[in-house]
């Protein structure tokens, strides 16, 4: 089987030892005299970083900055050791960007487009070729190569940017809503396509979204920004773990007895009908439980840990004050 | 060719010098230029006048292919000598059709990439603001260096060549006028191009505000001469300005009373202006303020 089709096992402890893909310190960034990012302090050591946010967060931003489109008012961005407003150019040759919205050189084929990029970015013309129809193949638009861009579908335009984006062979890639407007089976194409990439190993990604299922499938590593601030930097199977107390339990019998009693051991409950959901204190556990309710003559008939999705993760941050996490 | 691996691998072979690689957009806007039958038609008309020039400086000096025309050499002699005037004109008649084509290649050049959002795929590139800006400038600059001074260096070779080594050396002149004007002339006709292809993305529109600077700065200048008796009018005329310098440069009658320092430093000023307008829309994003 195919390297790049075998199923994920890139691990967070792998990411560890990784040197950040992105070092920020006290990062600050004014468009039109305007606060955008402020005061942004994070290292990005995953293999697959998701950077979400709400609307005007400041992702976008953040990412230009990154390739040196706008300079910083304060602070410094270091891609892979390299910095930022020192070296422009080693920065952008580590990096494949595919921008948001629609972006392409009108008039050109698929292929000719992405061979263009790549004698941009240094290959030389017969190798920018070559890979220009290899990464038109990998993306899945080997048939359409040789017609205009201006004729492609949406989802195609879409791949075709990252096909650009991938053809120099970047060791960071910067993905910037690399799903926006695509209809279900072209967006699991392009997560796909983007989790392919992520298990090579080669190539760091970072995927701007405001979609959190995109991020959830993809990404290890989550960096939540709020009005410009980071609101959380932190890796989503460690986060996940942490939260492992939560407990979901379906019973029968007296419910609010078991409450009561599980209450009394320091448990957080709601009862919901015939479910209870706890959270276990330290020193609680899940024996002490069950030793409850067959006091308070209750039958616990299913007993699940329930795992915080990126969602609640992505509300915490959004609810704490000032953004800081 | 690995077309059936769906595996990714990254590049590890050899890269293109960095200062060569504004190269690449030449090379690519030209493939995408030529394609156009009437455009490629029209460049190829504007290359056959040199060589009419050069038929002239052969016949000049061949007595016998102008018997079997029948043509007297005194006759060529006075009616067209091959002095400044000579080269002058042969400037002039190609950097006038090099306008028309500058008219309808130049709005192509960046209104497109605008149009599309394109420029961060530039700029997100080792590939700076000012290698694009050279590369678009090439993509005109060359082509019409090569029907204005790089012919008429030749024709000028050809020329010495054909007169003799002392007639070349004696009118050295007349290859540094075509030179430095040629040069001039493209530079601030390319700049011109590329600044208004750069604020105007509708073709037509760009195409006709080019031609209309030149118009109407003409226009200005001949009613500022009509009121007021002065020739600064023609400052905004940079196809005056051009003609002036030019004039200057081959020693022929100046076609106006505009000082050549002032033709120079308007011709300056609208290179700078270019220059100003190209810096700033020519932006990997546009900040809304």
């Amino acid at each position: 089987m195919n390297e790049a089709l075998q199923p994920a096992t890139a691990s967070s402890a792998a990411s560890g030892s990784l040197e950040p893909a992105i070092e920020v310190r006290g990062l600050e960034v004014r468009l039109g005299g305007r606060p955008v990012l402020r005061g942004i302090d994070a290292a990005l050591t995953g293999r697959t970083i998701g950077l979400l946010g709400p609307n005007g967060a400041g992702k976008t931003t953040l990412l230009h900055t990154i390739l040196g489109f706008h300079k910083p008012a304060a602070g410094t961005i270091r891609v892979l050791g390299h910095e930022v407003t020192a070296e422009p150019k080693e920065v952008r040759a580590l990096i494949g960007y595919m921008p948001e919205g629609d972006s392409f050189i009108a008039g050109m084929s698929g292929v000719r487009f992405v061979r263009y990029m790549a004698e941009l970015s240094g290959l030389p013309p017969e190798a920018a070729l070559e890979r220009a129809h290899e990464a038109m193949f990998y993306v899945g638009l080997g048939e359409a190569r040789y017609r205009p861009i201006a004729s492609y579908s949406l989802g195609m335009r879409q791949l075709v940017k990252l096909a650009q984006a991938i053809v120099h062979g970047p060791q960071l890639l910067l993905l910037d809503e690399p799903t926006n407007g695509l209809d279900p089976p072209a967006r699991r194409r392009m997560i796909k396509l983007i989790r392919d990439i992520g298990r090579q190993g080669e190539v760091r990604i970072i995927l701007s979204s405001h979609l959190l299922r995109d991020v959830e499938e993809c990404c290890e590593d989550v960096m939540v920004l709020k009005e410009g601030r980071l609101a959380l930097s932190c890796n989503l199977a460690e986060e996940r773990r942490t939260n492992r107390r939560f407990l979901d339990l379906e019973t029968s019998g007296e419910n609010a007895r078991f409450a009561e009693a599980a209450a009394k051991l320091g448990c957080e409950t709601a009862v919901l009908g015939r479910r209870v959901k706890l959270v276990l204190p330290e020193g609680v556990e899940v024996r002490d439980l069950y030793k409850v309710a067959a006091s308070a003559e209750t039958e616990i008939r299913r007993l699940s840990y329930r795992r915080d999705t990126l969602e609640d993760i992505f509300l915490k941050a959004m609810e704490a004050p000032n953004g800081g996490s | 060719m690995a077309v059936v691996d769906r595996a990714w691998h990254g590049y590890k072979g050899e890269l293109t010098p960095e200062r060569w690689r504004f190269l690449v957009l030449p090379r690519f806007a030209w493939g995408d230029l030529f394609r156009s039958r009437i455009l490629t038609a029209y460049y190829g008309l504007c290359c056959l006048v040199p060589l009419v020039f050069a038929v002239l400086i052969y016949l000049r000096y061949n007595l016998g292919a102008l018997a079997f025309l029948g043509i007297q050499a005194e006759n060529l002699e006075r009616s067209l000598p091959i002095d400044g005037r000579f080269f002058a004109l042969f400037l002039a008649v190609q950097t006038g059709m090099g306008f028309v084509f500058s008219a309808f290649i130049g709005p192509a050049l960046v209104a497109p990439d605008l149009a599309h959002n394109a420029l961060p795929l530039y700029f997100g590139r080792p590939f700076s603001r000012s290698e694009y800006v050279i590369g678009k400038f090439s993509s005109l600059a060359i082509l019409l260096s090569a029907i204005t001074w790089v012919p008429g260096l030749l024709l000028f070779g050809l020329q010495s060549f054909m007169a003799g080594a002392g007639w070349g050396i004696a009118n050295l002149r007349f290859a540094g006028a075509m030179l430095a004007g040629g040069l001039l002339w493209v530079l601030v006709t390319s700049l011109l191009a590329l600044a208004i292809s750069a604020w105007i993305r509708w073709r037509p529109v760009a195409t006709a505000l080019l031609f209309g600077i030149s118009a109407v700065g003409a226009g200005i200048g001949a009613a500022v001469w009509g009121i007021f008796r002065t020739s600064w009018g023609f400052l905004l005329s940079p196809g005056m300005l051009l003609r002036i310098v030019g004039a200057d440069l081959f020693g022929v009658p100046l076609p106006e009373r505009l000082p050549v320092w002032a033709a120079w430093m308007g011709l300056l000023g609208f290179a700078t202006i270019s220059l100003i307008l190209l810096s700033r829309r020519v932006r990997a994003t546009e900040v809304v303020r």
